[in-house]
């Protein structure tokens, strides 16, 4: 019982983290209807850039979360141009797929040339330091993370809901034809949307790099779980996203304490396979998304 | 059947059956080796990514399968002429069938997108399953098989021959494909499946059929692979870079066009060989592979193959224009391919 509970604590403080990376690839599927299969490797990205900041200037993960986020919006709205605008349409969501893949891929490459293909970790000086509550330990890099991930869905919920690139973003979500007619500019809508996914990863990579070791090829691991987050989720929707990170990575966490770690990955897995064979929708997903 | 196919098949079979007898050198039979090896998966990715526009990303999962199968049936074997495992293959391929065939009936209820994310968390699963089930893979340890007993000097021959047959079968049975009622069910399915199934094309079945003997074949070509290396590691052997390059050959080649998923192979394997020969760094292939793909989808999103083959049609059309003594206006070069050419007749 203990060890289960211990679970939950830590599937709910993770999956704060995995809420923030999700939804943005969510998002980005809201608007471009683009499964973004590149969110992980940009997730790891951030994590090198992090680290790099860390080792070489000293400046703590959190505080780099600014510049680190900066820097990957703009490196999304870059990649959005150069490599999906230029999709055609009619085979735009089969192609796009193959495109992120090949972004995923990219990256990895440039990461391990770059930073060589070893486990790195940030070991900020608080990453070992814990709290122990009624004789369940809380990690304070874990509660942090949670915090700061709050903080940032909280941002990003402002962003949707109280501005005009926000509205913008959710009239493109619900109907790309009429928002156009009403004069949003879909293409730019596009771009900044994709930056913005990944300027969510780029948050949640800094704190992944203080929670996890990594190395290039990591984001493999990642995009399978956010895979199975976003879809349980209802792909396109934030909110879906953020419940369905929990229930995934409480789940997966309670499997590890009380089966074998070896096996939480397959949580994902049974997850995704359930959902799509009970409510291909998942939790909030639209039916006539025109995904499935 | 007309004579220009026959023909350009027998040529291929004699260049096939005759390059190994040239006295080639073993770096370049390994090359060729693996050549085939990707034209065949390729080819086969190509029957149900290609034709019928599922654009599988677990493949490689099928790969794994077959590579483990040959691995478990030969663990503690010791091998008398070398070719059993040949002789077991359309076992294996059997395997890959039965495992892909529920696997499409499930996954095949989601379109595009959400079908690739599905393949290619099966991937991950077999991937998963390979590191954890130690008693049956080895885990994270590997594999061993037992070696190959064929003399050293003509060691890469038997494995040449037996993925050379495996390829002209593959293509044969595209080539039977395309000729058939199948063939034009599952271009149908590609171009819209509802309206497919509204005038009575038997999309489940169909597409469930290619899918499966698709990863049949690609499970086969894991099992040749996995005696050939006769040491196999989880992550080698179900590697997403596996998937990402058999469809990179197919778009580059041409989809759903016989000749293209075997030019891409060509194309590509010989270059990623010698680049990892000439470079060293296998991160610096993944950054040339990655852009290349990029680039290729970009310019070419409908491969080299039907580009060609539109060039021709188009000049040959305007030649027919000018010919004709009462000009009708300008003549109208249409995007629109026509349907055979999506089912990738004519010149291919």
């Amino acid at each position: 019982m203990h060890a289960l509970i211990q679970g939950v604590i830590l599937g709910i403080l993770t999956g704060g983290v995995y809420a923030l990376m999700a939804s943005g690839q969510t998002l980005i599927f809201g608007i471009m209807k683009v499964v973004n299969l590149a969110q992980g490797a940009m997730v790891i990205m951030a994590a090198f850039l992090a680290y790099q900041l860390f080792t070489s200037f000293g400046v703590d993960p959190f505080l780099a979360i600014p510049i680190t986020t900066v820097l990957m919006f703009g490196l999304g709205v870059i990649l959005e141009l150069l490599f999906l605008r230029p999709l055609r349409r009619e085979d735009k969501s089969e192609l796009s797929l193959l495109v992120t893949f090949a972004i995923a891929l990219l990256i990895e490459g440039t990461l391990s040339v770059t930073w060589g293909t070893t486990y790195r970790s940030i070991n900020a000086g608080y990453a070992n330091s814990s709290w122990t509550l009624w004789g369940y330990q809380i990690t304070l890099v874990r509660l942090w993370a949670f915090v700061l991930s709050l903080v940032a869905l909280g941002l990003l919920f402002w962003l949707l809901n109280y501005t005009r690139f926000g509205r913008a973003v959710r009239a493109t979500v619900q109907n790309p034809e009429s928002a156009r007619l009403l004069g949003v500019e879909a293409q730019w809508v596009s771009a900044l949307g994709f930056g913005l996914g990944a300027a969510t990863a780029a948050a949640a990579g800094s704190v992944y790099g203080l929670l996890y070791p990594f190395t290039p090829g990591s984001h493999y691991d990642l995009i399978s779980r956010l895979l199975s987050i976003v879809v349980l989720g209802g792909l396109g929707s934030v909110g879906g996203a953020v419940i369905a990170a929990v229930i995934v990575s409480t789940s997966s966490a309670i499997v590890a304490a009380t089966i074998s770690p070896a096996w939480s990955e397959m949580t994902f897995f049974v997850i995704l396979i359930l959902v799509l064979l009970i409510r291909p929708q998942g939790l909030f997903g639209n039916v006539d998304r025109g995904a499935i | 059947m007309r004579l220009p196919s026959v023909l350009r098949g027998g040529v291929f079979v004699a260049v096939l059956v005759t390059l190994p007898m040239l006295g080639l050198q073993h770096w370049f039979l390994n090359l060729l080796v693996f050549v085939l090896m990707y034209a065949t998966m390729s080819s086969a990715w190509n029957l149900v990514g290609g034709f019928a526009g599922y654009p599988s990303l677990g493949h490689a999962g099928f790969f794994g399968i077959g590579a483990y199968t040959i691995a478990l049936i030969f663990k503690d074997h010791v091998l008398a002429t070398g070719y059993e495992p040949f002789l077991l293959l359309p076992l294996v391929g059997l395997v890959g069938a039965l495992i892909g065939w529920p696997i499409a009936l499930i996954s095949m209820r989601t379109r595009a997108d959400v079908f690739a994310i599905v393949t290619i968390t099966f991937l991950f699963v077999v991937q998963t399953l390979a590191f954890n089930l130690h008693d049956l893979t080895g885990g994270s340890q590997g594999a061993a098989l037992p070696i190959a007993p064929f003399p050293a000097s003509t060691f890469e021959l038997p494995f040449y021959y037996v993925l050379a047959a495996l390829l002209i079968l593959t293509m044969g049975l595209t080539f039977a494909t395309m000729r058939s009622k199948v063939g034009l069910s599952l271009v149908s399915i590609r171009a819209d499946e509802d309206k497919a199934r509204g005038v009575g094309v038997r999309t489940i079945g169909v597409k469930v059929l290619a899918f499966s003997v698709s990863v049949g074949i690609t499970a086969m070509v894991g099992g040749i692979w996995a005696y050939y290396q006769s040491f196999i590691y989880p992550q080698f052997a179900v590697d997403p870079l596996l998937t990402i390059a058999i469809v990179l050959m197919t778009f580059l080649g041409g989809r759903g066009t016989l000749w293209g998923p075997v030019l891409g192979a060509v194309i590509l394997e010989s270059g990623q060989q010698v680049l990892t020969y000439q470079l060293g760094a296998v991160q610096l292939y993944l950054i040339v592979y990655a852009l290349l793909f990029l680039v290729i989808i970009l310019l070419l999103p409908r491969g080299i193959l039907p580009t060609i083959e539109e060039r021709l049609r188009l000049r040959r059309r305007r030649r027919r224009t000018d010919a004709a003594a009462t000009p009708r206006g300008k003549p109208t070069p249409s995007n629109e391919p026509d349907p055979a050419s999506l089912l990738g007749g004519g010149a291919s």
